[in-house]
């Protein structure tokens, strides 16, 4: 399946977005996750199903002013 | 005497953030030697496979300190929301420096636009500290939203001017007496910053001035004396202005006053 990840096209054969975080080997990152703009709390992730063309980011903590 | 933030007190008025500086070690030092017990952090993409943000975030996790996510670079209403809400996701708290951007060049804050955002995130029950401009209404449509915070800025962020529109901030503090304001961003100098305590400002925000410092360390610590100072003469009550000399020394019993020649 084609989503984007962060921006970028990718190809994914996970189907929910648990399944996304360890094919792509963000298992053990401190993240966080929008689907199409909309928050993903961790505790859904896998119950969220992806679809194609979904627009996923993946976020972890950064410096900042 | 502590500041309050949404009904947690701090000893440390000088909120610091964790970009720009030389090394990780040495952001720790430096936020160490401010004595800050509040940092401002953002929220990026990570790469597949990536550990950056883990990295950073043990650091942050050393320093025992509270944590103030912001918006940074966001320029819609939208993209603050969601990030806003990324934020409370990834940090578990509601607190947030909600960023909007309206201009590139200055990094002004758009008003409209953030008075929006700062709306929608009141009532989805985030604790929201605005980044504004030193305008009056807007920062009381802010208030009227709830926000129990406020933080004008002294000048473009990053461009170490210092206080550009005193009368304004001066306005908005007396205007405003039971907000918890900080003047945030555009701070160069100690000096800069003790001016803002000195106006009755509540606390400072600042990053870049002492980031950027030849010694951040060394810089850091200045910071914090002249929060200390600036915070201790406005408590002290300043004497006001004055348009001509008045003497210091008693002119009663002057030697030769009065003499003739």
């Amino acid at each position: 399946m084609h989503v984007i990840v962060n921006g970028r096209e990718t190809t994914v054969a996970a189907r929910d977005i648990a399944g996304l975080i360890a094919e792509m080997d963000y298992e053990f990152t401190q993240l966080a996750i929008a689907v199409n703009q909309r928050v993903v709390p961790r505790g859904r992730w896998a119950e969220t199903a992806l679809n194609a063309g979904d627009k996923i980011e993946i976020i972890t903590p950064r410096q900042g002013g | 005497m502590t500041v309050n933030f949404y009904g947690k007190d701090f000893s440390s008025r000088l909120l610091i953030g964790t970009a720009l500086y030389p090394s990780p070690a040495i952001m720790q030092q430096a936020i160490r030697a401010s004595g800050a017990e509040i940092v401002t952090v953002s929220l990026r993409r990570e790469s597949a496979g990536g550990r950056v943000g883990n990295q950073f975030w043990d650091l942050i996790r050393e320093l025992n300190v509270a944590v103030l996510p912001n918006t940074a670079g966001c320029r819609t209403v939208q993209e603050a929301v969601t990030t806003a809400e990324l934020a409370r996701e990834l940090f578990g708290t509601p607190w947030i420096k909600l960023e909007v951007i309206g201009d590139d060049e200055t990094l002004q804050p758009d008003p409209l636009g953030l008075v929006e955002a700062a709306g929608i995130l009141m009532k989805d029950g985030f604790e929201v500290f605005p980044y504004c401009t030193e305008d009056l209404t807007v920062a009381q449509r802010l208030r009227d939203l709830g926000c129990q915070v406020i933080m004008p800025w002294a000048a473009p962020i990053g461009s170490a001017r210092g206080i550009t529109n005193r009368e304004a901030l001066k306005l908005m503090r007396a205007r405003l007496p039971d907000v918890t304001l900080v003047v945030d961003a555009g701070l160069g100098a100690p000096s800069h910053a003790a001016e803002a305590m000195e106006l009755g400002y509540d606390a400072v925000l600042l990053n870049t001035a002492v980031a950027k410092a030849a010694d951040p360390v060394a810089m850091a610590k200045a910071f914090r004396l002249a929060v200390d100072a600036g915070r201790a003469g406005y408590e002290a009550g300043l004497m006001g202005p004055r348009d001509f000399a008045s003497p210091s020394t008693p002119v009663v019993g002057t030697p030769f006053w009065h003499a003739v020649s």
